[in-house]
């Protein structure tokens, strides 16, 4: 009936899972029951669970992240311990079979359920307001990619609890991860996670690539997008591109464990060299589908705050392009030790270090960005010098890594962990922060504590620093990573201060906690009521804080590429000359959600081996599906005397009222 | 306080460069292929950080020189374009990975890990099994084998073949140089040499499972004296390693002692190599594992 789920599933004699159960349970008790006492559950499904607002959505999105970077960082935590007490020949505190799940699920974690989230979070808030759209092409499908990438984070949760999680690393290289020497549902949670949010993914490319293609503000040609929208664009394109060949990889692998079949198998001709091919094929581009949008948000940053236009705006663009096309060609430098003959690894090693030279190309773009330039030191603004410091050494290493011969001796080590943190944390997780304090205003109508935001930049900024420039030394002396206990007391030091690193960052996590808090405290004293807090230059500025429901009043009509900037100086606002008209807008709906729970209940049971469960929930999903197509009231128009209401409200709101 | 930061960080990295060669593994090599590979990683990091430190130290001084706040800073709201500066940040990049890139062909050819060593010294073969989770060491011109240890002869070049019974490793030590991955049913090789006696930690780097934190072993290299001794010593010992000896060693087991076979079934590794090859005989084939082939050579399927 239950398949191979039974009372032994769950980890009872675990005394640390059964405590965080009991904590999670508790909170989840408690946030449950205060929606209940405040009679917030209407609110909750109509104005968040079904909205396909891309604002909302985007905001979610970003809420998701960050529960999970919680979660994610945790299990930092725990290995930086472990490793910090294991280093002298005792075993520590987590047996192999629990740390092994902890790094598995730490990489899975970061890359899938809290990096590319907050990316796709940005972009959704971001994108449509840069080109001056009311909302995504697609919205409806909007929502349904976020719930399949929430439904795809908690089967990993869920795996704490019952059953277990992959102990097998975070790319799952068979044949470990075959059946035979992975015989748990680890691996399964694994695959049927990263289904649902690779389809999530793929569903958001899509949406994206359309509405950039086709939903511009009149005006505004490919030429004029601003930086963060032509890096989400090529975002978007590469995760069309690559996603699928996740989804086929683990479909492949499942095939192998569930149905006997033999892609990867040491047996009857299996070949996992195959899979890993397949899986950085999909891989490395990844990486560029998180640090391109980065790339983005640093340039709106660093040229808002330096009070310029970007310098060599067509140098960036063509550089994202490029870093986009060479992506492909670059994913066998993650096992150049795998017996390719020196032709193929030269190649591959040649094409992998081109990559700087775009990525070089627009170091140097934001540094002459600054120059001539009035810097303000907004929080934002330091998380992106802070990248510049930071990132440059990363790609330093990378090109290192590049080299076959250099890559024969530091291959798996810890050099090559740290260059992959010191690319993603000075990178990509700089990027999210400096967005996050960027666009803040823009969504929720204040600007977030700045006293609190530059406590939590120096503690991760000097955090990065103690943790990483220890694994880098480390690599040099020959450690390799995953390991749960050995006996190098000359390791010992490095780990030291790798773990108070650890422990810096943990301060600079809690310090965003706190500066969200606080922010939230005094929301009426840091009211944005400009729209426009920061001088801004792109079209999100142009519109009121926050954003109302459909965005701009008029469709805004663009002349050149720095809009809004050019608008102000011309002393034009454009939202006071036009009578209003109404306004087309999509309707909410929770078909997105539903689809997403049976898609959820589908991946659970099939995890399990309970097929009847798992044949409700795809029945159930394609109904869900076909219902929807028969639902013709999607959208509906909202009277231009509602928005002469609501945008009076705000002419209010600006002159000082509340 | 972003340019003090700056100065911090040049210091950390010249502390780095100079307590390198010393006490790192990596910069200080015993071996003729880590001595290439050590002058390789040595001249890329050198020649990036001749722009990289500039970069980074310019972005601190541009921070910190045109701060809103600085009334001697020049302040240009408008410029954002200088063709002359977009040829020199295309420029540099450019020269130096072209640099890079023939420095990489050819180094690329030169440490294939497959290329045999120029030496006149008389090579040693030696046959590397990843078992879980162990290392087997098989040396077939002796006819001995060890497990957890290597002993190998000074300045003569070591062919390494290897394969796994299992689970993807990779054969690693730091000191000699290059690392090779060891995969089931197939056979990579690597070309090593240590130039200097003394004994060097070997392991795997890549996670095969729960036993994988044991995979490691000592590397002695020996003077041929010494070498010549051991495999003596060696052929003493009363344990042999025959299919029986084999079948049991390969079952999972952590963090195993060192062994030593005085003697070795012949063609054992190549027995290893095609155990997963059901158009051939093998005394290693697994039974009952994941699926097996019949004797016919055809094949059945075992559904879980």
């Amino acid at each position: 009936m239950l398949g191979k789920l039974g009372i032994e599933a769950l980890p009872l004699d675990q005394p640390i899972v059964v405590w965080t159960f009991v904590v999670v349970a508790l909170l989840g008790v408690a946030i449950l029951g205060l929606v209940t006492y405040y009679g917030k559950w209407q609110y909750l499904w109509t104005d968040w669970i079904t909205s396909v607002d891309h604002k909302r959505i985007g905001i979610m999105y970003i809420l998701f992240a960050v529960v999970m970077l919680l979660r994610g960082f945790a299990d930092a935590l725990m290995m930086r311990l472990q490793q910090a007490l294991a280093a002298t020949g005792g075993a520590g505190y987590l047996p192999p079979h629990h740390y092994d799940q902890i790094f598995t699920a730490h990489g899975v974690i970061m890359i899938f359920f809290v990096a590319t989230p907050f990316i796709l979070g940005l972009m959704n808030f971001v994108v449509p307001l840069q080109i001056g759209a009311r909302d995504v092409a697609y919205p409806f499908l909007n929502s349904f990619s976020f719930w399949l990438t929430v439904m795809g984070g908690i089967l990993v949760m869920i795996s704490l609890f019952i059953g277990d999680f992959a102990a097998v690393g975070w790319v799952a290289y068979p044949p470990l991860s075959e059946l035979g020497y992975s015989p748990t549902v680890g691996v399964d949670y694994f695959i049927w996670a990263l289904q649902l949010s690779g389809l999530g993914t793929l569903i958001s490319g899509i949406n994206f690539i359309m509405t950039i293609f086709k939903m511009r503000a009149p005006g505004m040609t490919f030429m004029r997008l601003p930086v963060f929208t032509w890096t989400a664009l090529i975002t978007n394109i590469l995760i069309v591109a690559i996603f699928p060949v996740l989804t086929a990889t683990l479909a492949l692998l499942s095939a192998d464990r569930m149905l006997g079949m033999h892609f990867f198998t040491n047996e009857l001709g299996g070949n996992a060299m195959m899979y890993i091919n397949l899986i950085w094929v999909w891989g490395h581009p990844e990486v560029y589908v998180l640090v391109l949008p980065a790339f983005g948000v640093y340039s709106e940053v660093v040229s808002t705050f330096s009070g310029k236009p970007l310098f060599g705006y067509k140098g960036m663009v063509y550089a994202t392009c490029s870093i986009g096309v060479l992506s492909f060609f670059v994913w066998l430098h993650h096992f150049f030790t795998m017996g390719s003959g020196a032709d193929v690894n030269a190649f591959f090693g040649i094409m992998t270090s081109l990559i700087s030279i775009p990525t070089g190309v627009k170091l140097f773009n934001w540094l002459f960005t600054m120059y001539k330039g009035r810097i303000r030191y907004h929080s934002s603004m330091l998380w992106s010098i802070g990248f510049m410091a930071t990132f440059a050494f990363g790609g330093m290493t990378g090109v290192m890594l590049a080299i076959p011969g250099v890559d024969f001796v530091v291959h798996n080590s810890l050099f090559l962990v740290a260059h992959f943190h010191n690319v993603i944390i000075g990178g990509v997780v700089f990027a999210l922060f400096a967005g996050l304090n960027f666009w803040f205003p823009k969504a929720f109508g204040f600007t977030l504590n700045e006293t609190w935001g530059k406590i939590a930049f120096w503690f991760w900024f000097i955090g990065y620093w103690l943790a990483w420039t220890p694994m880098y030394v480390l690599g040099f002396k020959g450690m390799t990573r995953r390991l749960n206990h050995f006996n190098q007391p000359d390791w010992v030091p490095y780990l030291n201060v790798a773990f108070v690193g650890a422990v810096l960052i943990g301060i600079g996590t809690v310090a965003i906690l706190i500066q969200l808090a606080v922010s939230i405290r005094d929301r009426k004293i840091n009211a944005d009521v400009t729209g426009d807090p920061w001088e801004g230059r792109s079209l999100e500025w142009a519109t009121h804080s926050p954003v109302p429901f459909y965005n701009f009043a008029h469709t805004p009509v663009v002349t050149s590429l720095e809009q809004h900037w050019d608008d102000k100086k011309a002393g034009i606002d454009p939202n006071t000359v036009r009578p209003y008209e109404d306004i087309h807008m999509p309707r909410n709906t929770g078909t997105g959600f539903i689809i997403a729970i049976f898609g959820f209940i589908m991946c659970f049971a099939l995890v399990w081996h309970i097929w009847w469960l798992a044949i409700i929930g795809f029945v159930g999903a394609i109904a869900t599906f076909i219902v929807r197509t028969y639902d013709m009231d999607t959208d509906y128009y909202v009277p231009a005397a509602e928005v002469e209401r609501i945008e009076a409200q705000y002419a209010h709101a600006a002159k000082g009222g509340v | 306080m972003s340019y003090s930061k700056g100065k911090y960080l040049l210091l950390l990295m010249a502390t780095l460069a100079l307590s390198g060669c010393s006490d790192l593994e990596l910069l200080n090599p015993k071996g003729s292929v880590g001595e290439q590979e050590k002058n390789l990683i040595l001249l890329s990091m050198g020649v990036m950080l001749c722009v990289v430190i500039p970069v980074v130290a310019l972005s601190l001084f541009f921070a910190w020189h045109y701060r809103a706040s600085n009334p001697n800073a020049k302040h240009d709201p408008t410029w954002h374009h200088s063709t002359a500066i977009e040829i020199v940040v295309w420029g540099i990049p450019i020269a130096i990975v072209a640099f890079l890139g023939w420095r990489i062909w050819v180094t690329t050819h030169a440490l294939d890990p497959y290329r045999k060593l120029d030496s006149a010294a008389a090579a040693v073969e030696v046959d590397v099994v990843a078992l879980n989770w162990k290392w087997l060491f098989i040396y077939p011109q002796y006819g001995v084998a060890t497990v957890n240890v290597l002993n190998i002869p000074v300045n003569r070049p070591i062919n390494f073949h290897l394969t796994s019974d299992s689970n993807m490793n990779s054969f690693f030590i730091p000191q000699l140089g290059s690392q090779i991955y060891a995969m089931a049913g197939m056979e990579t090789q690597l070309h090593l040499m240590g130039t200097e006696v003394g004994t060097y930690p070997g392991r795997s780097t890549a996670f095969s499972g729960p036993g994988f934190s044991g995979m490691h072993f000592p590397a002695h290299v020996q003077t041929d004296e010494q070498f010549n001794a051991w495999v003596k010593d060696a052929h003493n010992s009363t344990n042999a390693l025959d299919d029986t000896a084999y079948l049991a060693l390969r079952k999972d087991s952590e963090d195993n002692p060192e062994t030593v076979y005085g003697s070795v079934k012949s063609e054992l590794f190549q027995a290893i190599t095609t155990q997963y090859d059901c158009t051939q005989e093998n005394s290693l084939r697994r039974e009952g594992d994941v699926s097996h082939c019949t004797q016919s050579g055809s094949v059945v399927m075992e559904n879980h």
